[in-house]
C-alpha cells in the first residue's frame, strides 16, 4: 500500500465523512420519529389511516432508494406548482437537502415496520391493565407502549442505522460528495482502485462500529431486570 | 394530457425500450442472486465447520462487503478491472466482445459478490439451526457425511433459510438499480435516458419505480408460496 495515496486521500474522504455523518444524523433523528408515527398509524383502528400508511410502507420498502432519490430530486423539479412553493423548493432543490429528505423517507418506511411488529408483540394485558387504572391514550402509549416496544425494536432498529449509513452513499449519484462521492473522484484521479476502496470502507467501518456501539449500550442501559429491592418503589398508577 | 403520454411512451416507443430495461434487470437479479447462493454455500459450510483461515476469510469478506455501499463495491469492481480485462482481451482478440459484454459481466459479478455476502449469513445461520440430533441419528445410522448433508441437513436448512433468501432477493432487486450507474442498459438506465431525452423525469422515473414495485410485489408472492410449500407437515398442517 502506498502510503502518499493514503495521506492524499484522508483529508478528502473526511470531508466526505462529513456529509455522510450529516445525512445520517438527520436520517436517524428525523427518521426515527417519522417511522414510530407511521407504526402508530399502522396499528391504529381507524381503517383509511391505516391502509394509507400500509400503502406508503410497502412502496417506499417495493422500490429502490435511487429510484426514489431521482424522482424527489429530478422529478419533482418538474411540477409547477412545487416549484414555486419556497418551502418544499428549499426541500427539494438542493441536492443535500433532496437526499436527506429522501433517506429520511426511505428509513421512515422501514423502521415503521420495526416499530410494527414491535407494537404488536406487546401482551394484551398491560394495555388493557393501563385502561383499567384510567390512563389516557397519550399516557398508555408514553408510558406503557413505547418504552417496551423500544426495547423489542432496538436490537432491529441498529441494523437499519447501518443501512442508513449505506444507504446515504446514494447522495453522490446526485452530486453530494460524501464518502462514496469522495471515493469514486479518488479513484478515478489517483487510479489506485484498491487503496482508496480499503481506506473508503475503513471509513465506513469505522462509522458502523461507532454507531452500533452507541445502540448497544443504549439496549444495554433500557435493560429490564427485575431487582427486588427496587420493585417496592414502582407505584402502578400515575397519580 | 393523454396525448403526451400516449405519444412518450408508445409512438415514440419508450414503454417497450423500459419494458426490455425492466427484463434486463429481472435478468442480472436472477443470475447474480444464483451465483451468489451457489457461491454462499461452501463458505457457509466453511463458516459452519469453522474451517481454521478460510473461515476468517469469509469472515472479513462478509462483514467488508455488508457493512460497505453496495455503490463502492460495484466502483471496485469496475474501476478496478478495466485495465486488466482490456489487457486480456487484446492479447486473446476478443476485443470488441469484451467491449460490448463487459459492463454486464462486471454487473452480474458485482451483483453475485453483494448478494452472496448476505446469504453466506443467512446460510450459516439456517446450518447453526439444524437440531445436532438429527445429524448425531444419521451418525449412528453410518450414513456418509455427504449423504446425511445432502439429505438431511440441506433440507432442513434450506426450509428454514427460505425467509432470509427472501430478503436478499429482495434487496438484491432493488441493487441491481446501483449497476445503471456505471452504465449497464437496465431498467434504471433506461429510465435515466428516457428522462434525459424527453425532458420528463417525474414521469419516466415513476414508471421505473412502479415497475420495480411490481417485480418486489410478485416475488413477495411467489415466495409466500414457496414457503408455505416448504412448510407443509410442520405447522399442523
Amino acid at each position: 500500500m502506498d502510503f502518499t495515496i493514503v495521506a492524499y486521500a484522508i483529508p478528502f474522504l473526511l470531508t466526505g465523512a462529513k456529509t455522510t455523518l450529516l445525512i445520517s444524523v438527520f436520517g436517524v433523528g428525523l427518521g426515527l420519529p417519522f417511522g414510530i408515527l407511521l407504526a402508530l398509524a399502522r396499528t391504529s383502528p381507524n381503517r383509511l389511516v391505516c391502509k394509507a400508511a400500509d400503502a406508503y410502507c410497502s412502496v417506499f420498502r417495493g422500490t429502490p432508494m435511487l429510484v426514489q432519490i431521482f424522482v424527489i430530486y429530478y422529478g419533482l423539479g418538474q411540477v409547477g406548482f412545487l416549484r414555486s412553493n419556497p418551502v418544499i423548493w428549499w426541500l427539494i432543490g438542493d441536492g443535500l437537502h433532496a437526499a436527506i429528505l429522501a433517506v429520511l423517507l426511505n428509513t421512515g418506511a422501514y423502521t415503521a415496520e420495526i416499530f410494527r411488529t414491535a407494537f404488536l408483540s406487546l401482551p394484551r394485558g398491560l394495555v388493557e391493565a393501563a385502561e383499567a387504572c384510567g390512563m389516557s391514550p397519550w399516557i398508555i402509549l408514553r408510558r406503557i407502549k413505547f418504552p417496551l416496544a423500544l426495547r423489542q425494536a432496538l436490537p432491529s432498529y441498529s441494523s437499519e442505522v447501518a443501512i442508513i449509513v449505506k444507504e446515504s452513499s446514494l447522495a453522490s449519484t446526485i452530486a453530494v460528495l460524501e464518502i462514496t462521492g469522495w471515493a469514486k473522484r479518488l479513484m478515478s484521479e489517483t487510479f489506485a482502485i484498491m487503496d482508496i476502496f480499503i481506506i473508503t470502507s475503513v471509513f465506513y467501518l469505522t462509522l458502523n462500529v461507532v454507531g452500533l456501539t452507541a445502540l448497544k449500550l443504549l439496549e444495554r442501559q433500557l435493560w429490564f431486570e427485575r431487582r427486588p429491592t427496587r420493585r417496592k418503589a414502582a407505584s402502578p398508577c400515575p397519580s | 394530457m393523454f396525448e403526451t403520454l400516449w405519444s412518450l411512451i408508445v409512438e415514440q416507443g419508450w414503454g417497450l425500450a423500459l419494458l426490455r430495461g425492466a427484463l434486463v434487470t429481472i435478468c442480472i437479479g436472477l443470475v447474480g442472486m444464483v451465483i451468489g447462493l451457489i457461491a454462499a454455500v461452501p463458505f457457509a459450510i466453511a463458516r459452519w465447520q469453522r474451517i481454521p483461515v478460510l473461515s476468517q476469510m469469509v469472515d472479513v469478506y462478509s462483514i467488508v462487503v455488508r457493512g460497505v455501499p453496495g455503490l463502492l463495491v460495484i466502483y471496485l469492481l469496475f474501476f478496478g478491472s478495466v485495465d486488466w480485462v482490456q489487457k486480456v482481451a487484446v492479447v486473446f482478440g476478443y476485443r470488441d466482445i469484451a467491449e460490448t459484454a463487459y459492463p454486464s459481466i462486471i454487473g452480474i459479478l458485482a451483483i453475485a459478490t453483494i448478494s452472496c455476502a448476505y446469504s453466506i449469513e443467512v446460510m450459516r445461520g439456517a446450518l447453526e439451526t439444524v437440531p445436532k440430533g438429527l445429524l448425531e441419528a444419521a451418525k449412528s445410522l453410518a450414513l456418509p457425511p455427504s449423504v446425511a448433508f445432502l439429505r438431511i441437513t440441506l433440507p432442513l436448512a434450506l426450509r428454514l433459510a427460505l425467509g432470509g433468501i427472501n430478503n436478499v432477493w429482495q434487496m438484491t432487486i432493488k441493487d441491481t438499480s446501483l449497476v445503471s450507474i456505471v452504465g449497464m442498459q437496465e431498467l434504471m438506465r433506461m429510465a435515466a435516458i428516457a428522462a434525459g431525452i424527453t425532458r420528463s423525469p417525474l414521469l419516466f422515473y415513476c414508471i421505473a419505480a412502479s415497475l420495480f414495485f411490481a417485480m418486489t410485489a410478485v416475488s413477495q408472492t411467489l415466495f409466500g408460496l414457496a414457503e408455505r410449500h416448504t412448510n407443509r407437515g410442520f405447522s399442523g398442517g
